[in-house]
């Protein structure tokens, strides 16, 4: 296969196809609509569904429905579409069928704005839906990332009966790379033993969230955690530069970890020796890697286009064996590499302090 | 001397021999035993995905004997599009209560019938939220008392009752649409008729079906199951006509 020039929203949609989607449902959002509009042509084309719903609350609801039969099933949104999915993705994790969720996140909160963003990790990562449940959440930072993890998505998803989403921006989204598209998969035409399909020839079977008995729905969330103790344990996934022999660490996912690497790559010819963890699934979060780097560097830097949504995980990680830094850039704005670089060589030239919370540090130097 | 035995009545395959959760004297059982029989009839069970709502109907897949999911509250037929456009040659459908389908469900069953999704939807109007317990619904009557309008409804605050059935013919997409009633002999027979109709609709590829059922709450209407019924024809048939109010030429021409 040779690479082509095409756009994130538009290198997701087609990976999906390939990936064997063989139903999509959405809604129109900026920066998200390529997707939207890539599948209304192609999906027909190929003999597959398509339906642009009235809401995003009706596209999850198809997809719930389209879920139960087994089927490889997909949305796409961006964050307050994907607010108001909140309710089907919760009903999908408690009735344990596998899905898709793409989610190009834009500034907010309330209608916000459509630049690129990533506040809404904690509502993809910790939650957003009620109840316990978890979310596979796979975090690429190019176009090429965006269509190995689409596909990623689909098989991980079907593998746990979960909920995969691929947590995009829309610089992601909009931006034209280069990117090499798999071959196309054929559909998959047996389901598992759960899926609906008409009971001929078989017991009945019904799919549903609800188990009014406490002790019956324990049972439920317990199965729910020991798979995720399961994911935690495989699913791991992250990218390392120059950690080797580095003094400094920067964390950093999606658009900017992108970023944040072209900053290490600058303060490396400077002679800083730092280098980048770039988390593939914040969810499942690369806890252990962090708190095995945190007894070898001197210093931990932070950096999100977000409040530090990420930051209270790789505290966790941390543990205060290391101090940690923050920079974020908020509301829609998109760091610079310089800036990120001038953080680098501040952690790696001023005395770092265990005490105090890093986000309270940062805003006070924002403040001076 | 020898007794001719013949069968005038048995469970439909259809029908599950579950106990039924449901309050004497509802007529939600009467709905989903129509069901069965015409599922039965038509010998579509095997290839029917039901679709249960929220409400006091949300274990219905316990006493429909056929694969079933169950929908978040009020988002059944979007559910059910899902379904049938992955199944098109299954037959799929909903049953939902009024809270379900006209208050917070109104989006999605306005354009399911607008896209003409070829599903059918067994709407039971009982007049108030059954499950909750006897909340004030978009179906409640002008004047009815309920546990959220203890005064009775009160127009000028609390708006007027939607007519689900006159509102949905008005859509291109719906091909199917009547209400019914399930208060005597006579009415079950025609909603069995006109629910036999919807599903032959969708069996023939002619789009989206519903059909209307006015049903009883004798708990949360505080009278018996007999005035109930008495209730249904005095007070609720008057404000929601039992008719056809669409059938499309083709649902026409097919003479089901
Ligand atoms: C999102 C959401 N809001 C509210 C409820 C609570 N609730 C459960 S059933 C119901 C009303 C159902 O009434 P109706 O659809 O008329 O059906 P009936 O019980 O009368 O058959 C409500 C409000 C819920 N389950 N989910
Ligand atoms: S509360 Fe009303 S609708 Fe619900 S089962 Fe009882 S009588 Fe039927």
């Amino acid at each position: 296969m040779t690479k082509e020039l095409m756009k994130g929203n538009i290198a997701i949609a087609e990976a999906a196809i390939r990936a064997g989607l063989q139903a999509y449902f959405g809604y129109p959002i900026t920066p998200q609509t390529e997707l939207l509009e890539w599948m209304s042509a192609r999906m027909p084309e190929l003999g597959r569904a398509f339906v642009q719903s009235e809401s995003e609350l009706g596209a999850i609801n198809m997809v719930y429905g389209a879920a139960c039969t087994g089927k490889r099933v997909m949305t796409s949104s961006s964050s307050p579409g994907v607010s108001l999915m909140m309710e089907g993705l919760s009903y999908i994790a408690g009735t344990e069928v596998p899905m898709v969720l793409v989610d190009v996140m834009r500034g907010g909160p309330g209608l916000g704005n459509i630049a690129p963003s990533q506040s809404d990790y904690n509502q993809i990562v910790h939650g957003g839906g009620h109840g316990d449940y978890h979310t596979i959440c796979l975090a690429p930072s190019s176009v090429q990332e965006s269509i190995d993890l689409t596909v990623l998505a689909f098989d991980l998803a079907e593998k746990y009966r979960a909920i995969s989403v691929v947590l995009t921006d829309g610089s992601l989204g909009q931006m034209m790379e280069p990117g090499e598209l798999p071959p196309m998969q054929p559909l998959k035409t047996k389901f598992s033993d759960w899926a609906v399909s008409g009971t001929e020839g078989r017991e009945r079977r019904f799919l549903s969230s609800i188990y009014i008995d406490p002790p019956a729905e324990e049972v439920i969330n317990l199965r729910l955690l020991r798979r995720w103790q399961q994911i935690q344990a495989s699913e791991v996934r992250y990218k390392d530069y120059y950690l080797d022999d580095a003094d400094f660490a920067v964390v950093g996912f999606g658009s900017v970890g992108r970023i944040a690497l072209s900053a290490v790559r600058t303060a490396r010819a400077e002679g800083i020796k730092v280098g980048l963890l770039r988390p593939v699934t914040v969810s499942p979060f690369p806890t252990q890697q962090i708190s095995e780097l945190a007894t070898r560097v001197k210093g931990i830097l932070v950096t999100e286009m977000n409040s530090g949504q990420m930051l209270d995980d790789v505290n966790l990680a941390v543990a205060g064996k290391v101090p940690v830094e923050f920079f974020a850039r908020l509301g829609g704005v998109v760091p610079f590499p310089d800036e990120i670089l001038a953080e680098i060589r501040r952690m790696a030239t001023s005395d770092l302090k265990l005490e105090g919370h890093p986000r309270d540090r940062w805003l006070a130097r924002m403040a001076a | 001397m020898t007794i001719a035995e013949t069968l005038v009545y048995s469970r439909p395959k259809s029908f599950t021999e579950t106990q039924s959760h449901y309050c004497p004297g509802c007529t939600h059982g009467v709905a989903h035993r129509l069901v069965a029989e015409v599922l039965d009839e038509m010998g579509m069970r095997e290839h029917t995905i039901g679709v249960a709502s929220v409400g006091c109907s949300v274990f219905a897949y316990n006493y429909l004997n056929m694969d079933f999911v169950q929908a978040p509250h009020g988002r059944a037929p979007a559910m059910a599009t899902g379904v049938k456009r992955v199944y098109p040659d299954r037959v799929v459908f909903t049953y939902q209560g009024d809270g379900d389908m006209i208050s917070i469900g109104t989006g999605e069953i306005i354009h399911a019938a607008a896209r003409g999704e070829n599903i059918t939807v067994i709407f039971l109007n009982n007049a108030n939220y059954g499950m909750t317990g006897g909340q004030m619904a978009p179906t409640t009557l002008p004047g009815m008392k309920t546990t959220s309008s203890p005064n009775g409804r009160d127009v000028e605050t609390m708006g007027f009752p939607i007519r689900a059935a006159e509102m949905l013919s008005t859509l291109d997409g719906a091909s199917y649409v009547v209400r019914r009633s399930l208060h005597n002999p006579k009415n079950i027979r025609m909603a069995k008729k006109a629910i036999r109709t919807a599903f032959e609709t969708q069996v023939r590829g002619l789009g989206f079906s519903m059909v209307e059922l006015l049903s009883s709450c004798p708990t949360n209407w505080g009278i018996t199951p007999g005035d109930s019924l008495q209730w249904i024809e005095d007070k609720m048939v008057p404000y929601y006509p039992i008719g056809d109010y669409k059938v499309s030429q083709m649902v026409a021409d097919a003479k089901i």
